[in-house]
């Protein structure tokens, strides 16, 4: 599993109320959620990211709420992955259940600027600046989880084997 | 068998191991599953398109409709909906809506829904709440929730404990709310990130529970999966009255083995205000600087229980809150807002010129009842300060304890009780 696309950089902390506001949680419309995602902490994010585009941040990326409609809003906004140096507890299982990849990785913070095109091996976890021409390495995706993402997250993946 | 935390020895049993270790990984049954009406739609059509036709146990699932209730527009209305109508299929046990409504972690332990030594997950970060009767609870998100609502079951990775310690004496207008603030002060808000924190000493021994419920329900603002207080005989009769199922009480090993232990003198902990926009930016009330508020909010599942508002009381007694402020009293169950009519709460709140509205998470989250205009500012008895938390993305949060709200509200600036 491969990923290739241009970087929006975010910063410490991006907490669920940023990814996606609770004055739009009175739906859980993927489509609707998308045109609000990360609103709060860049109220043109929706209308400006391209499908495939990539989300940098820096620690504890998604703390907060145990809302799904983060990852979800992510999602469907377009985002292939998203690399971090961590990720709040409920938002890391809540991305793999919804089939978003998401990427540790210690140097996402300094490693890569907003607009650099990047590209992400999930197996082998290797991180290519190809704007930069540097390379960093992330936690890499082992086998069965690339497949419950390729598969669109949990549910779907057992549905498959049932 | 080998020393374990109360964390540790809850995943055991329930894994029916005779221990486990941090990062083990354990498949457990569920005692109770908790769904409100922003999380649990998204569950319900997860569980209806799996096909499963039944839930796993009709009375091991909650569903509380508290946060948008009573429903602000029509898509919360309609989520509500759902909600009904799954509890109506299911013959759900605890469906809770309108008028036996409540904030649901203050809800559910109020009821004996949840006990000690059980393992609940709710999809709902503030879940943790229960941690204060020595329960493994945590926050999970709907895709979660409905395979537990499947299975019965979920999995854990069995967390490193860390270990805060109370020592000496409280301050007054000291309670729960600042001795978490000032550890999520301390460790930061990733500071405890997938770990069990563990609150100890001689101060949590003599704690009441409200104020052990304020303090494990933020364990979740320092990232903590779990907020653990070993349960003891204030714990054992507090459930008694509400349950008479039987439950077990947990308590960890005196040699347990902690990734951090971490030791506090109350002497030097004054009431806090965490400022704008993180929990952990948590500074002493006398240190707050002359800051000029619009609204005060007194409620939530932080602080939103009788003896919160007995303490509010105290304070706002024979005084008027301050010209151009809003002092919103949001009792959080309907038991809390009875016992705040019986006690004559609700008179000196009436008097005091507060507004008092029903019992829902409403502006905590941002959601209705209280939203913040841009530039506005509030001090809010809740658990979070994002950026846009209560409303307008340049509004401003600073969370505090009941008395502190209290006075903020009659003094017009956020300031302590001792300046009254």
């Amino acid at each position: 599993m491969k990923f290739k696309g241009k970087v929006w950089k975010f910063g410490k902390n991006i907490d669920t109320d940023l990814i996606i506001p609770a004055r739009y949680l009175n739906t859980s419309d993927p489509r609707e959620l998308a045109r609000h995602c990360m609103e709060d902490a860049d109220p043109d994010f929706a209308s400006k990211v391209q499908p495939g585009d990539i989300i940098v941040a820096d620690t504890n990326f998604g703390c907060g709420s145990s809302r799904e409609h983060a990852p979800i809003a992510i999602k469907a906004a377009g985002v292939a992955c998203v690399i971090a140096p961590s990720f709040a507890r409920i938002f890391y299982r809540n991305a793999f259940n919804m089939g978003l990849p998401i990427f540790e990785c210690r140097e996402a913070a300094s490693a890569f600027d907003e607009g650099d095109v990047v590209e992400v091996d999930a197996d082998s976890g290797t991180i290519t600046n190809t704007t930069k021409g540097t390379a960093v390495q992330a936690q890499p995706i082992p086998e069965f989880m690339q497949e419950l993402i390729a598969d669109g997250g949990l549910i779907p993946h057992v549905m498959k084997s049932v | 068998m080998s020393s374990m935390t109360i964390a540790e020895k809850i995943l055991a049993a329930h894994a029916g191991l005779d221990s486990v270790r941090p990062g083990q990984l354990v498949d457990v049954p569920v005692d109770m599953t908790l769904g409100n009406d922003i999380t649990a739609p998204i569950s319900i059509k997860i569980f209806r398109d799996t096909g499963v036709k039944s839930v796993f146990d009709r009375e091991k699932i909650a569903l509380v409709a508290d946060h948008f209730t009573p429903n602000k527009d029509i898509k919360s209305a309609e989520q509500v909906r759902m909600l009904r109508e799954f509890a109506e299929e299911q013959d759900i046990l605890h469906y809770y809506e309108g008028g036996n409504c409540g904030v649901e972690h203050v809800l559910l332990p109020e009821k004996g829904i949840v006990a000690p030594g059980e393992i609940v997950i709710g999809a709902d970060s503030h879940t943790c709440t229960y941690g204060a009767l020595g329960a493994f609870a945590t926050g999970v998100g709907s895709t979660d929730l409905a395979a537990a609502w499947i299975r019965g079951r979920t999995w854990f990775r069995v967390p490193e404990s860390i270990k805060f310690v109370y020592n000496g004496e409280l301050k007054p207008w000291v309670g729960g709310k600042d001795l978490v603030l000032h550890a999520i002060g301390d460790v930061g808000v990733d500071g405890a990130l997938y770990m069990a924190m563990e609150f100890t000493g001689p101060v949590i021994e003599k704690l009441p529970m409200a104020d052990r419920f304020t303090m494990s329900n933020m364990a979740i603002e320092a990232g903590g999966k779990v907020g653990l207080i070993n349960p003891d005989a204030t714990t054992e009769a507090w459930v008694k009255e509400r349950t008479t199922r039987p439950f077990t009480l947990y308590a960890s090993d005196e040699d347990a083995s902690y990734a951090k232990v971490i030791e506090y003198d109350c002497a030097d902990i004054e009431p806090q205000v965490a400022f704008p926009h993180l929990p952990e930016n948590a500074r002493p009330v006398s240190q707050a600087g002359k800051i000029r508020i619009d609204q005060v909010v007194i409620g939530s599942c932080t602080n939103g229980r009788t003896e919160d508002f007995e303490l509010a009381a105290s304070v706002l007694k024979g005084r008027k809150v301050a010209p151009g402020v809003r002092l919103i009293i949001l009792p959080a169950t309907p038991a809390v807002y009875s016992d705040c009519l019986d006690r004559g709460l609700l008179r000196i709140f009436a008097d005091c010129g507060a507004i008092i509205g029903p019992p829902t998470c409403g502006p905590c989250l941002g959601g209705h009842m209280g939203i913040l205009a841009k530039g506005e500012r509030a001090v809010a008895t809740t658990n979070r300060n994002f950026v846009g938390r209560m409303g307008h993305q340049e509004s401003e949060v600073y969370l505090a304890n009941p008395a502190v709200a209290a006075a903020s509200a009659v003094l017009g600036r956020i300031g302590s009780p001792e300046e009254l």
